[in-house]
């Protein structure tokens, strides 16, 4: 076996905007896919041919938009961060699709759900204050490898 | 009868969350593992240009396949959002697939999923039952 992997930090101001603009427009494509298959009614799984159709609905059609930008943003992200860093990352969405849910959908959010959805975001929440990539190179010298030590216990 | 169709539901509503999962798990894996090999998009796009950055990308073959997976992933959670609440499928299907992924990522990328990450894992996971159930 060869050495451990080693962790260590690749994020900048300009990176955490674009962790942002994951997080954001995941949580409105969601949302306006939502929107728009609620207005179809359920699709029946004898009738696939009806998911089509659904995607030329405006509100399916943005969500389709912004879920691009979506991809595109993580995409980039998973070319400097590791993907057990960037889903963490952007954690906040999972708030922003129940503000979502509640107070546009107007649909009903328990307590518990509620509670669920602090758990979910203190756990990915948490994991981001860690290193975010995963250096499968080895170190080329004993400097680097302490360095790469030392990120990994902060 | 009441407690039959109530089971019923339940089961539907986790074969719907469960191939959400299982079709975003695998499409996260490819697709993360096609970005380590094309490497720092910032650092392709200073040398090649952004079309260049997007050519990286879009010739990769696991970049190919990894989408494939996420557009079955994508039509699942269509076809679950028109039965289902969003504040359910949406929270449950995401964050368990978190978790799927954190297992994959090690077992597949090799990440380094250290303590931080497995405990976040737990919380996580106990936020999806509470979300779910």
């Amino acid at each position: 076996m060869g050495p451990p992997a080693m962790t260590h930090s690749t994020m900048t101001f300009r990176r955490y905007l674009v962790l942002a603009a994951v997080t954001l427009t995941s949580a409105f494509g969601d949302s306006f896919l939502s929107r728009g298959m609620k207005g179809l009614g359920p699709v029946s799984l004898d009738h696939p041919a009806e998911l089509i159709h659904a995607v030329f609905q405006p509100w399916v059609a943005a969500g389709i938009v912004l879920l691009i930008g979506f991809f595109a943003s993580y995409m980039a992200s998973l070319s400097w961060a590791d993907l057990t860093f960037v889903l963490p990352a952007s954690s906040l969405g999972y708030v922003i699709m129940t503000l979502l849910a509640r107070f546009w959908l107007r649909e009903h959010v328990s307590p518990l759900r509620w509670l669920g959805i602090v758990f979910i975001t203190a756990g990915v929440g948490f994991v981001t204050r860690g290193p975010s990539w995963t250096d499968h190179r080895p170190a080329v010298d004993a400097g680097e490898a302490a360095v790469a030590r030392e990120e990994v216990r902060l | 009868m009441i407690i039959g169709h109530l089971t019923d539901a339940a089961l539907a509503t986790i074969g719907m969350i469960g191939a959400v999962v299982i079709t975003a798990t695998a499409g996260d894996i490819l697709t993360a593992s096609a970005m380590r090999q094309v490497g720092d998009l910032d650092r392709i796009r200073e040398k090649s240009g952004l079309l260049g950055a997007i050519r990286a990308v879009l010739t990769n073959g696991r970049f190919g396949l990894g989408v494939v997976c996420l557009a079955l992933s994508f039509f699942s959670l269509l076809y679950a959002f028109s039965h289902r609440d969003l504040s359910l499928i949406g929270p449950a299907a995401t964050s368990l697939t978190f978790v799927t992924n954190a297992l994959a990522a090690k077992f597949f990328l090799h990440e380094n999923v250290d303590r931080r990450r497995w405990m976040a894992a737990i919380c996580v996971c106990v936020g999806v039952a509470l979300v779910a159930f």
